[in-house]
Formats: structure tokens, C-alpha cells, sequence
């Protein structure tokens, strides 16, 4: 467990170095955020029927999304990424730790320090003045805190499942962007998942990806009472136990066939 | 007129090369393609989800939002395909390539637009073109030649417009040595905002968008005189049939920043 909290330590220290490319995030984020709460504000002013969702609820959604955008596992690790097509991914072979757990630990940085730069100023800012609700209540905070590192685990669980998948196409580009894209959309990253149609809810409800956004933020905001929350975190815990399983088997397999060109 | 003429050609004949090249690897592009093609469908999904739940926004319906939608797509990853030179320039400016272009006998700003032609940006632009076709068909517009002729100088427009934008992102890096990444908060923040009408967003973003960065003007305006839709804003029509040209001039301007750009440049490699 030591080697692993090194390896996490000393990729978060990396990581929280890049301040300047934090404060172009953050402006970034910032600048859509606007625009999703302004798009939200001219839907509800002209919506005749009622809405599965409070505004206000939207729109905390909307900022704790930009936020915490960073824990979306929305991209492979970059350093993986060099070592698989350089080769020295071999060198990782050599470690004397479980290299699954090495990822892993390296995801774990990969998903918080980044996250972290950004997470703070944002939420004072829209907190004091922008529209960011505080949580529902002292339950509803406290939920929210332990379906948060649920959502974490599960992340980095996908993280390295799609790092896995570079030991095939090496370039690995074109299916990880897919997958990022399903992401983005079954998470409800992009559009709350209430919105979505009645008879898809069942199947987003199923799926591992409400997980990693809608289940923590609307703990948040009471949209889903706290006492759910055991139900919300053993989906959790039952889908990032299933996919660090094929994540591992996975790897076995394409370790075993990883061929390193040059000498 | 022949120079014109002559640098076109070879601006031809540049794509022509890239595109040969890109298609060695045509696994690799397709995939790209359906990547791309699958990322930014998610952006219309997302509209289709809330139209899903709600009739429409400031008065304007579902095929009305997806032809906006649509008209700024094709313009942006019109842009997009033709611009990966300038996307590049920083990093030629830190090597000292960017001093090979300046010992040919071209213009800098025409060998950097022939620098690549992006296929794999191909995904974009049928998704967006899929959406715009689709909305042309339901809008109930009788597509007259005028309208389309209209639609097509649109279109053209919010490309030029972009490609400044583009334009102005490289030339910055004269001064800053850097690609500043904010920039790009601006085109694909433009992208994503302009898919929705202009009257939704409070007067400060809107004067943003239609007088810093004119994104708004050459997309909305003609996009209401294709549509014959009252305008809340109250523009007159002839300006809403003449905002395209403003993209031309937007882009006309950044060339000539580029120009000051090119000669302010020294190069730092001996």
C-alpha cells in the first residue's frame, strides 16, 4: 500500500505544478458555464409545463459540472499514452509493484490535483455571486461527500480501462474518444439525466456512468433523498468492482501480447 | 487577377498534396471521422433532449435552433479543415521553421492555409451538414435561388469569421510566443453559444457577440432573414442579409494584423 500512496503522492505534486494551465481552465470553464445557465434561464421562461428539476437545481448542477469536470474520465492518462508508443512500457513490467494498481494510483492523482486547482475558485465564486446553492441539508452534504469518492473510485476505474485499450490500437485516439463521448452524455455531464425521455430512465439508472456525475450531484442538491444513498453507493461499489475486474483481465491479456519494437 | 488565380492553384495543389498524404492511413481516418462525428453529435443530442422536455426557447422551435445549429457548424469545421497551419504556427515559431516560409516566394499567411487540409475534421462537417439539411427541410422555407444563395453566403461568412479568429489566435503568438489557450475559449465557446438564439443571453454576452467577436452577427442576423422570423432585437432586414460580410472584413482585418505580426518577427535561431 506504501508504493502505491508514493506513486500517488508524487504524481499529485507533478500535477498540481500546472497553475497557468489551471487559470486557462478555469476561464474556460467559467465562460461556458455562463452560456449552459443562460440556455437553462430561456428554456424554464418558456416552458409551459412543469420540469422533472428546479432551475435553481439546474443550475447548481450546471456549476458543480464545471467544477468538478476535471473527475470525469474523459481522457487516457497522457504519460501511458508516450510509454505505449515509445515502447518503454516494458520498463513497467520490470516494477516490482501490480501494475494495475500502479495505473490505478497514477489515474487517482490524474483525476484529483487537476480537479482540485480549479474546483476551489470556482465554487467560492459561484457560490458568493453566480448561483451555486449550497447542499440541501447537513445529510444531503454529507451524502454528497461519500457519493463524491464512490464517483472518484469509479472514474479511475474507467480511466484505466480505456489506458488499457492502448496496448491494441497504440494511437488509441479514435475508440477513446468515442467512449468519452458516451461519457459525457449517459453521465449527465452534458444534460441532467432527468430531462432525458421517461422510458430511458430505467436503462441510464442501470448504467455505470450516472455514477460518476448525476448520483453525487443530486445528493447535493436533495434531488435524491439521502436516505438512498446505501443504494447509490452499492451501484457504485458493484461497478467499480466489475470494471477494475476487466480492466485487469484485460490487461492480462494484452500484456501478453505486447510485442515492444526495437531493441 | 493572374496572381490571384496563380496562388489559388497552388493553394489547390497543397490540399491536393495533404489529402493524398492523409489517405495512407485510412483505418485511422475513418475512425477519426466516426470519433469526431460521434463527439459533437453529442452537442446536438443535447438540444434534442431538451426539446424533448420543452416546446421551445424565446419563441424559437426545434428545426429553427437545429438550422442555427447547423449553419455554424459547417462554417466552424469549414474553418477548422483548412486551418491547421495557423493551429501549428507557435510550435514553427519556437523551432525556427516559420523562417523556411519566409524565404519562399509566397505569401506566409497563403503557405500556412495549404499547410494541411484536416480530414479528420470531416466528421464535423457532416454532422453538421446532416443537421442542417434536415432542418432546411422542416423549417416550411420555400428555398428559393435568392434564399439559398443567401444561406450559402451565410455560411461562407461565419467561416471567414472563424478563420479569423484562428488567424488572430496565431498571429498573437508574434508577441506571446505561446498559443494562448483562451482563445480557443472564444471560437468554441462562439460555436457552443451561437446554437441558440441571441436574445437568450443578457445584454453583456450579447454585445460580446456581436461587436468584440462578431459570431453572433454573421450567424443570427442571416439566419432571421432566411427564416422571414421577426427579429426581438429589432435589426432591419437589409442589415440581416448584409452580416455575412462583416465576416469577410473580420477576416480581411486579421490578415493585415498578421502582416503586422510577420514584420515585427525576428527569428530567435542563428
Amino acid at each position: 500500500m506504501g508504493a502505491y500512496s508514493a506513486i500517488w503522492t508524487a504524481r499529485f505534486r507533478t500535477l498540481i505544478q500546472y497553475r497557468a494551465a489551471a487559470f486557462g481552465g478555469l476561464v474556460t470553464q467559467f465562460f461556458f458555464g455562463f452560456i449552459y445557465v443562460m440556455v437553462y434561464e430561456a428554456f424554464y421562461a418558456s416552458a409551459t409545463t412543469g420540469q422533472p428539476i428546479a432551475l435553481s437545481h439546474v443550475i447548481t448542477l450546471v456549476w458543480l459540472g464545471q467544477a468538478l469536470l476535471g473527475m470525469l474520465p474523459w481522457n487516457v492518462d497522457p504519460e501511458v499514452k508516450a510509454m505505449v508508443r515509445s515502447g518503454s512500457v516494458s520498463y513497467e513490467l520490470l516494477r516490482p509493484v501490480d501494475l494495475y494498481g500502479f495505473w490505478y494510483a497514477r489515474a487517482l492523482a490524474q483525476r484529483t490535483a487537476p480537479t482540485l486547482l480549479r474546483a476551489v475558485p470556482l465554487v467560492i465564486v459561484c457560490g458568493l455571486f453566480f448561483g451555486l446553492r449550497p447542499p440541501a441539508s447537513a445529510a444531503s452534504a454529507g451524502a454528497f461527500a461519500a457519493a463524491l469518492l464512490g464517483s472518484l473510485l469509479l472514474g479511475c476505474a474507467i480511466t484505466v480501462l480505456f489506458d488499457v485499450t492502448l496496448l491494441w490500437t497504440v494511437s488509441g485516439e479514435g475508440i477513446v474518444s468515442i467512449a468519452t463521448s458516451l461519457v459525457v452524455v449517459l453521465s449527465g455531464m452534458n444534460v441532467p439525466l432527468p430531462f432525458f425521455p421517461d422510458w430511458l430512465q430505467p436503462v441510464l439508472r442501470a448504467l455505470p456512468f450516472r455514477g460518476l456525475i448525476d448520483t453525487p450531484f443530486r445528493l447535493y442538491t436533495g434531488d435524491i433523498p439521502p436516505s438512498d444513498l446505501p443504494w447509490m453507493l452499492l451501484h457504485q461499489a458493484a461497478w467499480t468492482a466489475l470494471l477494475v475486474v476487466a480492466g485487469r483481465l484485460l490487461m492480462k491479456r494484452g500484456l501478453r501480447r505486447l510485442s515492444v519494437q526495437g531493441g | 487577377m493572374k496572381r490571384f488565380l496563380d496562388a489559388f492553384r497552388l493553394l489547390v495543389r497543397y490540399q491536393g498534396i495533404s489529402i493524398r498524404g492523409q489517405m495512407q492511413y485510412k483505418a485511422s481516418f475513418l475512425l477519426m471521422s466516426a470519433g469526431t462525428f460521434l463527439i459533437t453529435g453529442v452537442e446536438f443530442l443535447a438540444i434534442l433532449v431538451l426539446f424533448g422536455r420543452f416546446d421551445a426557447i424565446a419563441g424559437w422551435r426545434l428545426p429553427e435552433v437545429a438550422f442555427l445549429y447547423g449553419l455554424v457548424n459547417v462554417a466552424f469545421s469549414l474553418a477548422d479543415t483548412f486551418s491547421r497551419g495557423f493551429c501549428v504556427f507557435a510550435g514553427m515559431l519556437k523551432s525556427g521553421d516559420f523562417d523556411r516560409l519566409l524565404l519562399r516566394p509566397r505569401s506566409t499567411a497563403l503557405q500556412l492555409a495549404g499547410q494541411e487540409l484536416t480530414m479528420r475534421r470531416a466528421g464535423r462537417l457532416t454532422q453538421g451538414l446532416a443537421v442542417l439539411l434536415w432542418s432546411a427541410a422542416n423549417l416550411g422555407v420555400a428555398w428559393s435561388l435568392g434564399k439559398t444563395a443567401l444561406l450559402l453566403l451565410a455560411i461562407l461568412g461565419c467561416c471567414s469569421l472563424f478563420y479569423g479568429i484562428f488567424v488572430l489566435q496565431a498571429t498573437l503568438a508574434f508577441w506571446t510566443t505561446e498559443t494562448l489557450e483562451i482563445v480557443n475559449c472564444v471560437s468554441y465557446g462562439g460555436v457552443f453559444a451561437m446554437q441558440y438564439p441571441l436574445p437568450i443571453y443578457q445584454a453583456w454576452f450579447r454585445r460580446f457577440l456581436t461587436f468584440v467577436v462578431p459570431i453572433g452577427t454573421v450567424a443570427y442576423f442571416p439566419a432571421l432573414a432566411l427564416m422571414g422570423k421577426a427579429d426581438p432585437l429589432g435589426s432591419p432586414l437589409a442589415f440581416q442579409v448584409c452580416a455575412p460580410l462583416i465576416g469577410a472584413a473580420f477576416l480581411a482585418m486579421a490578415l493585415q494584423v498578421w502582416k503586422l505580426g510577420v514584420r515585427r518577427y525576428q527569428s530567435a535561431g542563428g
